[in-house]
């Protein structure tokens, strides 16, 4: 008998054990990976990195402003496309589509649309938007992003929306308010900071695209001047500048992605804060 | 010294220990019985109402009257259809997605499914309050008191403060939340939040208050301050209220129904049916013999 008990008790600890190893090994690639872009990055982000156009090579100074304001453009119009029509699918889906064929297509459709390579949606977008404009612009990059949102912010707000109490839905209804009410003012109001912790999610998610950007926006060195024209952004600026032969490019490359990241998780982090726990929602 | 403690304490009880015997009714307190119920109007008829979810079916042929300004009991063991009866009543029922009805049923001397009646107006002049209650918990008490006016358009700020004092008033709740309308509807007690229900259904000024259970989730005193509210609402309101507790039903009912496997056994006056019930079944499980 004590033997088995501490064999027992020894095998538990070993797990204990293993399992923690196993958290760590899978911290590890992400821990290493921030730690050496900022290693990289670090020593060229300055006020001037974050304010100033890019300047020629061996031209002292330079940064990448336009790129972050291209960036924050290509995600203004990307929502404008994609939350709207992402939010009110998402609704859909969970208040009149449980049983019919209709709702079931949409979802198959949302799923796969959210598998497609992006650089297949920057070809759509291309042929879509660029070939009769006959130009580069941030709005065929916002659509292409938009088109990137709309599976993700469907699903997020459909699982959310779902998970507001059917009490409630039927509390409303005893009081004489019509469905499309309801679901507005009350499972909404209910359901919104689920709703805005997916907006969130999905445009950290779009920020750091890169490929559909490419035959789209294309690039641009100067300020953006209206959504009618190429416009710069982080990813495509980090691609242009890794790529070239000259180390301070790359230098600066590596700040930009540096930038990306800390933009990126910070809206992450956000979002994450928005929504700590969907169980209060419940109460 | 201690044993003959003991020994005198079982004596005592031996005393006082109910006789149980066939026929023997028991002593229950029973709510006033007002003479001359038979002349009041009939507020709301249930018509031969059949009532299917899916394939099973929950109602069998129910026909029910139910007086003006007088409570109703529905009572009756699990599974009976006293909830999806009342469901019927304001059209909840057909909310559900296998749900079929046959039958009728009249608030007054109109159909509630006449195409004249829209689910939603019907709803205004029926109202329910549930077993778990339900105050919108974004919405402050004021917001969640108001929000069947609101949502229906009404949007003048006096309207709405007349509205909210009168109605918190009726429901009893008015001088414990008087100062502190702008907190969240849901940081209230579970009886507080019960009371803010029934005052959200006052609210939007309805004909007849249907009550599912309304203190199965509340503790004793919160369940005597719902009852002595049902009391008062009598007088200006036709209360239907669906209860597994048969001493709560004695105490508040002028009329009670009792149901058994989907169908209407017996509905009389409550003294009637607690002391001497027309039907061995009612007698069963009045006495306690099952359910």
């Amino acid at each position: 008998m004590p033997d088995y008990q501490t064999y027992r008790r020894l095998l538990d600890r070993t797990m204990v054990v293993l399992c923690g190893l196993a958290a760590l090994f899978a911290a590890i690639p992400l821990v290493s990976l921030l730690a050496y872009v900022l290693f990289q990055g670090f020593h060229r982000l300055d006020w001037t990195f974050l304010t100033s156009l890019p300047t020629p090579v061996g031209v002292a100074g330079g940064g990448m402003a336009n790129a972050i304001l291209g960036t924050v453009t290509l995600v203004l119009v990307a929502s404008c496309v994609g939350l709207p029509i992402g939010i009110l699918a998402g609704i859909y889906l969970s208040e009149y589509g449980k049983k019919n064929k209709f709702a079931w297509s949409v979802r198959f459709t949302a799923d796969v649309l959210s598998g497609v390579p992006s650089i297949v949606t920057g070809i759509v977008a291309y042929t879509l938007i660029v070939k009769p404009m006959h130009n580069f612009s941030a709005l065929a990059g916002g659509v292409a992003l938009g088109f990137m949102m709309i599976p993700i912010t469907t699903r997020t707000t459909e699982e959310l929306v779902k998970m507001v109490p059917h009490s409630i839905r039927e509390a409303s209804w005893a009081l004489g308010v019509s469905q499309w009410r309801t679901i507005l003012s009350i499972v909404i109001r209910t359901a919104k900071n689920g709703i805005l912790t997916g907006v969130l999610l999905s445009i950290a998610r779009i920020a750091g695209e890169t490929a559909p950007l490419l035959f789209t926006a294309f690039n641009n060195q100067f300020w953006p001047k209206g959504v009618n024209e190429p416009t710069a952004s982080l990813t495509v600026q980090v691609f242009t500048y890794a790529i070239s032969p000259f180390k301070d490019w790359q230098d600066q490359a590596w700040t930009g992605a540096l930038v990306l990241l800390i933009l990126v998780l910070a809206i992450n982090g956000t979002a994450k804060l928005f929504f700590k726990n969907p169980r209060e929602m419940l109460r | 010294m201690i044993d003959e403690v003991a020994e005198k304490d079982k004596q005592a009880r031996k005393k006082v220990e109910p006789k149980t015997g066939k026929g023997e009714t028991r002593k229950i307190e029973v709510a006033h019985q007002e003479p001359g119920t038979e002349n009041k109007a009939v507020k709301m008829k249930a018509d031969d109402v059949c009532a299917w979810f899916g394939e099973k079916q929950a109602l069998f042929s129910v026909n029910m009257d139910i007086r003006e300004k007088e409570v109703t009991a529905i009572i009756g063991p699990s599974g009976c259809g006293k909830s999806t009866l009342i469901r019927c009543f304001n059209r909840m029922h057909e909310t559900v997605a296998s749900a079929k009805f046959t039958g009728d049923i009249l608030l007054g001397s109109e159909s509630i499914f006449s195409p004249k009646m829209d689910p939603v107006v019907v709803r205004r002049r029926v109202g329910m309050v549930f077993q778990k209650p339900t105050p919108f918990p974004t919405l402050s008490i004021y917001d969640n008191v108001v929000v069947g006016l609101r949502l229906n358009g009404v949007r003048d700020k006096k309207t709405l403060d007349e509205v909210v004092e009168k109605s918190l008033r009726k429901a009893a709740l008015w001088e414990e939340v008087k100062d502190s309308l702008q907190k969240a509807g849901a940081a209230l007690s579970g009886g507080q939040q019960q009371r803010l229900c029934i005052a959200r259904a006052l609210a939007v000024e309805l004909e007849v208050l249907l009550m599912d259970e309304p203190c199965s989730a509340l503790d004793p005193i919160s369940t005597s301050k719902v009852e002595e509210l049902i009391h008062e609402l009598r007088q200006n309101y036709t209360i239907i209220i669906v209860t597994h507790n048969m001493q709560q039903a004695a105490r508040v009912s002028q009329k009670t129904a009792f149901m058994l496997n989907g169908k209407l056994i017996e509905h009389d006056a409550t003294e009637k049916v607690f002391t001497n019930p027309s039907n061995k079944l009612t007698e069963d499980y009045i006495t306690g013999r099952f359910g």
